[in-house]
């Protein structure tokens, strides 16, 4: 590949929209040509430059309360308005029994097990998490403020800690409601990743995290600690997402 | 489906996605108070037609409502402001390189960047915003804009060297201190 061919690729070189041939072909020429090495530079400082996160503007909460609120609002189901609605409805009380039965059917040979249904509980209580107004109850990224936090609200002593060391900052703990019960949930940032751990007391054996489920593109990762069940929620890519569980773990 | 599950399915699905509506909102209204109002209009609208939603990717699917929104608004509340029709192939922007306008390796600081980008015309500034900010592929761009995939990737050079050309200019010599 010579200078001429190679320069009207730069731009989809560096966007990563050529083919393994053609790429090859461009790390080749790029590494022996000095003025497209330095149009390849320039490029790279740009889209640098333009990726700066201060330049990105995340929804503001309130922009989140109030969409949802006017979705709400909008789904809520319109009023009654008969007068004597019972009587219209007289004619299906008969077929309401055989209805119910059909439902009840259909809802124990459907019914998730019990596993899945963990698993799309913790992953809506995630998402709901990403609702800022829902995020945190308490907000610290000191763990001696946030564990205290937790006395009293739950009947255990969840383990927290803060691993901003590590690249995964604490930023606060809330009170969440899984599995019928209260649970500790912990929040920690992986650049502009959330991360919810869920915590409650469980009797199984010691495991180590490991990727569990991976549900609509958010990664779960299950293990134990402590006498507690741990469950680690993100769409955080599942290297990271673990590289902070053992973190956690250990 | 169920108002309620249509709904929950909604919020899973696509209100991930309200920062990238945002982002796009506000580079596109440059102030924020019209970036929430496009925003908030673009998730409202993104429901209704939620029930007609087959894609697979949702972001960029919001993120076309959002667009269409923003121009829509602007036709309504800001009609002297008027996006000129772009005739892409005549509008010849000299190479920055060429005339040794260019960064010289150095990174611009963020609000030198964000006066640059907020000074392209907005038919570039949003297929920069969409391909560096949102990371989308020249074909979901193409898609979600509308257009060619040729002139995608030409008025993402353009853009990219008219801000060269700004940055540039803001660094005269030297560098940022």
């Amino acid at each position: 590949m010579n200078c001429e061919q190679a320069r009207p690729l730069i731009a989809a070189y560096a966007d990563g929209e050529l083919d393994a041939i053609r790429i090859l072909e461009m790390e080749t020429h790029v590494q022996t040509c000095p003025a497209c090495t330095r149009a390849w530079r320039e490029l790279q400082q740009l889209k640098k430059s333009v990726r700066q996160e201060s330049l990105y503007h995340p929804a503001p909460a309130a922009l989140r309360r109030s969409v949802l609120v006017e979705l709400k609002a909008q789904t809520r189901p319109a009023p009654e308005r008969s007068f004597w609605p019972w009587l219209k409805l007289a004619p299906a009380f008969s077929a309401t029994a055989v209805i119910c039965l059909a439902a009840l059917l259909t809802v124990t040979l459907s019914r998730p097990s019990a596993h899945d249904q963990l698993a799309g509980e913790l992953v809506s209580s995630h998402i709901r998490s990403l609702m800022a107004s829902h995020a945190l109850d308490v907000i610290s990224t000191d763990q001696h403020t946030v564990k205290p936090w937790f006395n009293g609200r739950v009947d255990f002593a969840p383990p927290v800690k803060d691993l901003a060391s590590q690249g995964f900052p604490l930023i606060g703990g809330r009170l969440d409601y899984v599995q019928n019960r209260n649970v500790a949930a912990l929040v920690f940032q992986r650049n502009k990743h959330l991360i919810n751990v869920f915590i409650w007391p469980g009797n199984e054996q010691s495991a180590t995290p490991a990727i569990d489920t991976v549900l609509k593109g958010f990664n779960l990762i299950h293990w134990s600690q402590g006498g507690m069940t741990c469950w680690a929620v993100s769409d955080l890519n599942q290297t990271e997402l673990l590289e902070f569980a053992r973190a956690f773990a250990s | 489906m169920e108002a309620r599950e249509r709904l929950q399915a909604f919020e899973q699905t696509v209100l991930p996605h309200l920062d990238a509506a945002h982002n796009l909102a506000r580079w596109l209204a440059g102030n924020d108070q019209d970036a929430q109002d496009v925003a908030q209009e673009a998730c409202l609208r993104a429901f209704k037609f939620f029930g007609g939603f087959r894609g697979d990717n949702p972001r960029a699917w919001l993120l076309s409502i959002v667009r269409n929104t923003f121009y829509t608004w602007l036709r309504q509340n800001r009609p002297s402001i008027t996006t000129v029709e772009l005739d892409d192939e005549a509008l010849e922007i000299a190479d920055p390189a060429a005339s040794g306008e260019t960064l010289q390796g150095r990174q611009a600081d963020a609000e030198a960047v964000r006066r640059a980008i907020a000074a392209l015309p907005v038919e570039f500034r949003e297929i920069l915003v969409l391909r560096e900010m949102e990371d989308m592929s020249y074909k979901d761009i193409a898609d979600l804009a509308d257009l060619p995939m040729g002139t995608v990737m030409s008025r993402l050079a353009r853009a990219r060297k008219l801000l060269q050309k700004h940055l540039a200019r803001e660094y005269p010599s030297g560098g940022p201190s």
